[in-house]
């Protein structure tokens, strides 16, 4: 085989998200009453950034084998801190945005390290902290209110050139500082690895508790990303549970359709990306054809069983039958 | 030993399993520019040893000296570090990672602290090379290659670390001849560049051909260390099991008649390109044993009998009438009665957080129910009619059946598909990693089973046990049976050459005096 089909197989799960993504845009831009214009990409990038930035959190996780039920609840804390700290003049705004993102890391760290070192189980561990990071966040926030720097707000949710949406830049370059180098750095092979295999991994003399907490940290540190532009969007912060929850179910559908493997150790964080977009673009295909929003949550969950069903097509070429458990 | 002063010693190693000597003062000296052959039935202790060299598990005293200073190794990345580097039985690679990737994970080049996949493809295809594997794309994923492409793999990767003391453990067991003979010309190269090799295997022919020196495990120590070829085969096998080894076995019984209708039959039984055109019969009270190299489609064959395969070409008769068996559930049933005793009981044969007594009744809970509840009192009553016929040691029927050994794990594995009483009994493989005690034991119940009547079917990679359980031995090679051997027919030496597919009575290379 050449060079290329092996490339193509790796990115297999991308192609098919990304794939997946054009078509459901395209049909929600032709029958978008307003057609294909850079406003309706504008206000689809910016509906569709918050989940990707929590989707991209969640890869991380999932990577390492495990799962991250905190993204949302991270994602709503330092939405309702930004609320309070990125106001002011640049300086202040700027010391804000630092407090944020630090925040997020911590969470993050937290997570990691309660799950590396406490050796609890993920799932639950992460439910627990969600509900701390919750706690704290309604605390915050007891009522929807805060304001956020306006200037900074209106720049990164408006266009670059008049043309680009700047929250697509910002998602380009967040992917660029910090997804491309974890990708290729010895910690983000190690969380790969300990995904796939830990036993093998450690077998190999793999740094796999420092992949797997820097996986964590970083989760933690996109999901504040997230929340700071949630923060931009709504100009409020608001503790609310139900939106913290839908994203973190939100942003594990995201990332199975963005083609990273649930048993750790295979995807990215760019297809997670498509996943989240394309997720994002059928939820809001029922405006554009008119029907009532009531049918939204019954249209999501089948398409989504669809999308996720291509992926699992595999399965039928399997001629021993203990490759299905593997 | 030679003057020349040690690369690497061990002194007064001992290790200790909760209450199981793993180790006990073990002591081995090893030399730069040598392969050391370590000799040893399952169980005596060679596995610990690599595991303690290699920075897996802590010894618990004794003391270990490199180039006479002396070392501990927290870890397996302390133990490369340091040059030690092993290839183990249970394969170290990254299934979801490429081939390059898992070459170089333990050290990839860097680039601006980024990995350098440029350098990473050429160090990958340079070890490769080296191990004369260049045939694997270094781009290709682990999980994608089959078993044997895979074992060289994890030699490339070995190499790419730059060893000192390269130590294999097993590591041919999955190979093919051509392989084999690739891997020795490496590792006489990596002799004669002044590495240390510590050779691990089962197979006397290859220990043979490559040893300069042997040391003998039994029971956690090292019982005897002597220069190769200075003693006979069966010199060597007497100290691994430290007795006579003919009385391990019960004897056999004549040889059933031939006229009798086989309870398992196949006719041309082909899958994908792993079985070949295999026909074999088994008939009440025989024990019909499966040899050759490791990987030759006896697992295959098996799992093909016991309804996992999809898409098998050719007849499996039951009682010489036509059957097709869709899936284990199907095999087990009445009518069939099949059991298959699995290669890796840790995943395939026990749910090892679960009691004994859940592991027990599994295979057996529709006979121990009546619309869905289990009668908890003959459940009991089959439980302890088991755990008596089979003597399980366990400190109880509710501890996790993980906490048991590996010989009373693997009668636990045994012991849930026969309280079905199956009929047809398929084993893969079933004495790795138990001790000789154990062994012996399922020797005898396997006899005991086929002179009750049951069709046995007996993998084995253990020669010897082929030549003492079975009455007639099938040896496969590349998916095809290349020969059957039956009663007096059945030696060392006709196993060996008929699994390297070696024609004629010729001996393979170096085998002793034992055929």
């Amino acid at each position: 085989m050449k060079d290329w089909r092996y490339w193509l197989a790796e990115q297999r799960g991308t192609l098919l998200a990304l794939g997946i993504f054009i078509v459901m845009f395209i049909i929600y831009t032709s029958n978008h009453p307003a057609g294909f214009n850079a406003n309706v990409v504008q206000t689809a990038a910016n509906k569709g950034v918050l989940l990707a930035f929590v989707a991209m959190a969640q890869t991380l996780v999932v990577i390492t084998a495990g799962i991250d039920l905190s993204v949302g609840m991270i994602f709503l804390l330092t939405n309702c801190l930004a609320s309070w700290l990125v106001v002011g003049t640049p300086m202040e705004t700027a010391f804000g945005v630092v407090a944020v993102l630090a925040v997020g890391l911590v969470c993050g760290a937290i997570n990691g390290a309660i799950v590396i070192y406490g050796r609890l189980q993920p799932i639950v561990a992460t439910i627990a902290t969600g509900a701390v990071y919750y706690g704290i966040g309604l605390l915050l926030r007891p009522f929807p209110g805060g304001s956020v720097n306006e200037d900074l707000a209106d720049a990164l949710t408006g266009r670059v050139f008049e043309l680009v949406p700047a929250s697509l830049v910002v998602l380009l370059a967040v992917v660029l500082v910090v997804w491309v180098p974890f990708s290729r750095s010895v910690l983000g092979r190690a969380a790969y690895a300990a995904g796939s295999s830990e036993t093998a991994a450690y077998m190999s003399g793999v740094p796999i508790r420092r992949g797997k907490f820097m996986a964590y940290t970083l989760a933690g540190l996109l999901a504040a990303i997230g929340g700071l532009f949630l923060t931009f969007f709504t100009y409020t912060g608001e503790a609310a549970y139900a939106s913290g929850n839908s994203y973190t179910l939100f942003s594990i559908a995201a990332v199975v359709l963005g083609g990273v493997s649930l048993f750790g150790g295979k995807g990215s964080a760019i297809g997670a990306i498509f996943g989240a977009l394309a997720f994002r673009t059928i939820g809001d295909l029922l405006f554009v054809f008119d029907f009532d929003p009531l049918w939204q949550p019954l249209f999501q969950g089948v398409i989504l069983l669809i999308a996720v069903s291509l992926g699992a097509f595999a399965l039928f070429r399997v001629r021993n039958r203990l490759e299905w458990f593997l | 030993m030679d003057g020349a002063a040690p690369l690497f010693s061990m002194e007064g190693i001992s290790k200790r399993y909760g209450g199981v000597r793993a180790l006990e003062k073990a002591e081995l000296v090893i030399q730069a520019g040598s392969i050391h052959a370590i000799l040893g039935e399952n169980g005596a202790g060679k596995s610990t040893l690599i595991k303690v060299m290699s920075g897996v598990v802590a010894p618990d005293e004794g003391r270990m000296m490199l180039d006479g200073r002396e070392v501990t190794f927290a870890s397996p990345g302390a133990a490369n570090k340091a040059g030690i580097v092993c290839i183990f039985q249970e394969l170290s690679l990254i299934p979801e990672l490429s081939v390059a990737d898992n070459i170089v994970i333990s050290d990839p080049p860097k680039r601006f602290g980024m990995i350098d996949r440029k350098a990473q493809r050429r160090i990958a295809e340079d070890a490769l090379a080296r191990a004369g594997a260049a045939d694997i794309h270094p781009l290709s994923l682990v999980k994608d290659l089959p078993l044997s492409r895979r074992q060289m793999v994890e030699i490339a990767k070995a190499l790419a670390r730059k060893p000192r003391i390269l130590i294999l453990d097993e590591a041919t067991s999955a190979l093919t001849a051509a392989d084999v003979s690739k891997i020795f010309a490496v590792l006489k190269r990596l002799r004669s560049e002044g590495l240390a090799l510590l050779y691990i295997s089962h197979r006397m022919n290859e220990i043979a051909e490559l040893a300069d020196h042997c040391t003998v495990f039994r029971n956690g120590r090292n019982v005897a260390s002597y220069k190769a070829g200075t003693k006979s085969d069966n010199e060597v096998v007497e100290l691994m099991i430290g007795r006579e080894y003919s009385h391990i076995f019960p004897p056999k019984p004549a040889a059933v008649a031939a006229t009798a209708v086989p309870i398992l039959e196949a006719r041309g039984l082909s899958w994908t390109d792993r079985l070949h055109n295999i026909s074999l019969t088994v008939r009440a009270g025989e024990v019909v044993g499966l040899g050759g190299l490791d990987g030759q489609g006896q697992r295959e064959l098996l799992l093909a009998f016991f309804g996992v395969l999809r898409g098998l070409t050719g007849q499996v008769l039951i009682d010489g009438k036509p059957v097709a068996i869709a899936s284990p559930a199907a095999a087990r049933e009445n009518n069939i009665g099949m059991a298959l005793i699995p290669e890796d009981r840790k995943t395939e044969g026990l749910m090892l957080p679960m009691t004994v007594r859940e592991n027990l009744s599994f295979a057996a809970l529709d006979r121990l129910s009546k619309a869905g509840i289990i009668d908890r009192a003959a459940e009991q009553r089959l439980i302890d009619d088991m755990v008596g016929l089979l003597a399980i040691k366990t400190a109880g029927l509710d501890i996790p059946v993980g906490a048991l050994s590996g010989g009373n794990q693997q009668k636990v594995v045994i012991a849930k598909w026969l309280m079905r009483q199956p009929r047809i009994i398929l084993l893969n493989d079933p004495t790795r990693g138990i001790d000789v005690g154990t062994k012996q034991e399922l020797y005898q119940l396997m006899r005991k089973l086929a002179d009750a009547g049951a069709a046995i079917l007996f993998y084995s990679t253990d020669y010897d046990e082929l030549i003492g359980c079975c009455g007639r031995v099938l040896v496969l090679y590349d998916g095809a049976v290349k020969r059957e051997l039956v009663g007096a027919e059945i030696t060392e030496r006709a196993l060996i050459s008929s699994a390297l597919n070696i024609h004629g009575e010729e001996s393979p290379v170096g085998l002793g005096a034992s055929a």
